[in-house]
């Protein structure tokens, strides 16, 4: 089976999955498929979903940045400083992307400047950006954020729609013209399945690299600003493992974390087979413990179940010959 | 010292360069804290390293066959849980057996890594990451939300941690860094000599080389998970024994500590390089600076912050110290290259036409 029919028939499972979840749930309970639902489900790990998106991008790209969680608490926790050191709010916003921006720039020049490999430098980020967030709020909690900014994290803007989920198919339509019909997208793949072919083809991959760096960490500081919206509140440990939330996801979504394969669509699919079999199990009474190794087991299994069938057929086909 | 150069590589004096990176650390706190170097500073350090250590030597197996395993921190809670919970009603079990039990409950879980690894074809980060949500899952719901306490527990276990098993002066080696310690010297000496264990460097340096040879690159793979297992759920005993009680959320996040540990002591997260004294140097300087970061003064907000930077610069300047030993190196053996060629052909032009 070639690349692209294997990715092809990937998406056609998931989205067979997410088919049958919601036939299941729609079934099981009459409010399943009511659009409050629906908002309600996407709203409930919006800033996971985003930042999935650019995730993805960075693992396509042959790299992982494990540090998002601490860099969305980080911008958090400089907006709330800031803010409570009697900052306006709409700089305090901007001082937490550029403090997001930064964290960017520095996993950046130590992974395509110096070299280094993404899964050391991202996990000193990991404890690192934690940590001047721990300094930034000690054991505080920050809270009494102008009223516009809670609305915009709890109230419906467009329609039904919160902000943070216009912002997530804004974002979704963005990344996937960058991946999928720029050149700059064709480059991230590039790099992703061979980094020293591209640099020996002239790609200048130092740079592909950063700027997927500083992006994932920038749209992860646009999370953490939504997060803390949604919140309320801000503190320290804010979105602490988020990061391996977000990594299932995106290798559910058929990711290869070898860099080189995979897109968004596929993402994008995944989130929405998380979300609702959450969703689902939620409303069957089932805990968010058993939800965790449900969703751990289905990651394993979307991955083993075609292996084993590639097998089989293989077997099969050889026999037939 | 070209001799030195065609005896020793680069990478076999990574460690060295680790070594003189924790012994600076040393003499810098050493310089700013009083009575820092004393026997409660060594004693500190090796209790707090002596876990990681021990899952560290079983992580660098998997990293060096270009696999990871994120579902360590389960399984250290799983078995610290679930033989705490057997210990606490079976008070006058054999020792002995309670180990070998912890040690079988992580191989088994091991195991189940190792199949989907080698044979399901999935990759490792994949099938970690679900096992680490499942292992954690399955001892939540099993538990019951109990927990188990030091009270619960027989003295031996309670004393274990403070047992003095090699009194040098007055420098305690402890019950459990003595174990780290036994464990890191057999596997290091294993991986060094034995031509069954070498299979974990040549699968992870060149898979394709290493399956035209022959290896059993499969075996070798589930082998390196179900010693990482059997590790992790010694470790999980010994975290049982350091702190008594232990509840569902117990040895959660160490994966990241243990990656960081083993990153930090130079193997190469894209396999085939590395060793296990590697691994337990970079736990001891994660370790050191922990300890002594606290012991500065330091308020315990900024501590992370500068355990995060500090690793970076270990990262970086063991990056760089490689780099340069290996330009170093490269030029002698340009040198040596040049000096036979030049003989070799000073032979033929000696020999009769």
């Amino acid at each position: 089976m070639s690349a692209v029919g294997t990715l092809k028939s990937w998406e056609a499972m998931m989205l067979a999955l997410l088919v049958a979840i919601i036939a299941f749930n729609s079934v099981g309970s009459p409010y399943f498929l009511s659009v409050g639902n629906f908002v309600n489900l996407f709203q409930l790990s919006i800033e996971k979903s985003i930042v999935a998106l650019t995730m993805a991008l960075v693992i396509i790209g042959g790299e992982i940045d494990l540090s998002v969680a601490s860099v969305m608490g980080l911008a958090a926790c400089v907006m709330a400083w800031t803010f409570h050191a009697g900052v306006p709010m709409p700089a305090a916003i901007l001082a937490a992307l550029g403090a997001g921006i930064l964290a960017g720039l520095n996993n950046a020049f130590w992974i395509a400047r110096v070299g280094l490999p993404s899964l050391a430098v991202t996990l000193a980020g990991l404890i690192g950006y934690r940590g001047v967030a721990r300094i930034l709020l000690e054991d505080r909690a920050i809270g009494g954020f102008p009223d516009w900014f809670n609305t915009i994290g709890q109230q419906a803007l467009i329609g039904p729609l919160t902000a943070a989920i216009a912002i997530f198919f804004v974002l979704f339509i963005f990344f996937a013209i960058v991946l999928h019909g720029s050149a700059f997208g064709r480059l991230v793949y590039v790099v992703g399945s061979n980094a020293q072919a591209a640099r020996y083809s002239g790609v200048r991959v130092g740079l592909v690299k950063a700027a997927l760096f500083v992006g994932s960490a920038f749209v992860a500081a646009l999370a953490g600003i939504l997060y803390a919206a949604r919140l309320g509140s801000v503190r320290g440990d804010m979105a602490e493992g988020f990061e391996l939330d977000v990594i299932t996801a995106v290798l559910l979504g058929g990711v290869s974390i070898f860099g080189g394969k995979g897109n968004l669509v596929g993402v994008g699919l995944a989130l929405l087979v998380i979300l609702n079999l959450r969703n689902g199990m939620g409303l069957a009474d089932i805990t968010g413990n058993t939800q965790n190794y449900v969703i751990g087991g289905l990651l394993i299994l979307s991955v083993l179940i075609p292996n084993m069938w590639q097998e089989l057929t293989n077997k099969w086909r050889g026999r037939e010959t | 010292m070209n001799w030195l150069k065609r005896r020793v590589r680069p990478e076999q004096i990574r460690e060295l360069s680790l070594l003189v990176l924790i012994l600076a650390a040393i003499v810098f706190f050493g310089s700013f804290i009083d009575n820092y170097y004393s026997f409660r500073t060594f004693n500190r350090i090796a209790s707090s390293v002596a876990i990681i250590t021990v899952v560290a030597v079983g992580q660098t197996l998997v990293v060096l066959t270009r696999n990871i395993d994120l579902s360590v921190g389960s399984i250290v809670g799983f078995t610290a849980y679930f033989v705490g919970t057997l210990i606490a009603s079976h008070n006058g079990i054999n020792p002995i057996l309670a180990v070998a039990i912890a040690i079988a409950l992580g191989a088994a879980l091991g195991v189940v890594n190792g199949v989907i690894v080698a044979w399901g074809k999935v990759p490792a980060v994949v099938v970690t990451l679900g096992t680490l949500a499942i292992y954690r899952g399955v001892l939540v719901d099993l538990s019951g939300a109990k927990t188990v306490t030091t009270d619960s527990l027989p003295q031996w276990l309670i004393d274990l941690p403070l047992v003095n098993v090699a009194p040098i002066g007055s420098l305690d080696i402890r019950a459990l860094f003595m174990l780290a310690l036994v464990i890191v010297v057999a596997f290091q000496i294993g991986t060094t000599y034995l031509s069954f264990a070498r299979r974990f460097y040549a699968i992870g340096s060149n898979p394709e080389a290493a399956q035209l040879i022959g290896l059993p690159i499969k075996s070798v793979v589930f082998l390196a998970f179900v010693i990482c297992g059997a590790l992790s759920g010694l470790a999980g005993f010994m975290l049982l024994a350091r702190f008594g009680n232990i509840t569902v959320e117990a040895g959660r996040g160490l994966e990241l500590s243990v990656v960081a540990a083993v990153v930090v002591g130079g193997v190469n997260v894209f396999g085939g390089s590395g060793t296990v004294t590697g691994a337990m140097l970079g736990a001891v300087m994660i370790g050191t600076l922990e300890q002594s970061l606290f012991r500065l003064g330091i308020s315990e907000f900024w501590l992370d912050a500068v355990l995060g930077l500090l690793i970076l610069l270990a990262v970086a300047s063991d990056a760089v110290i490689l780099q340069r030993l290996r330009q170093l190196w490269g030029g002698a053996e340009l040198k040596l290259l040049a000096k036979e060629t030049d003989s070799v052909s000073s032979e033929q032009s000696a020999s009769p036409p």
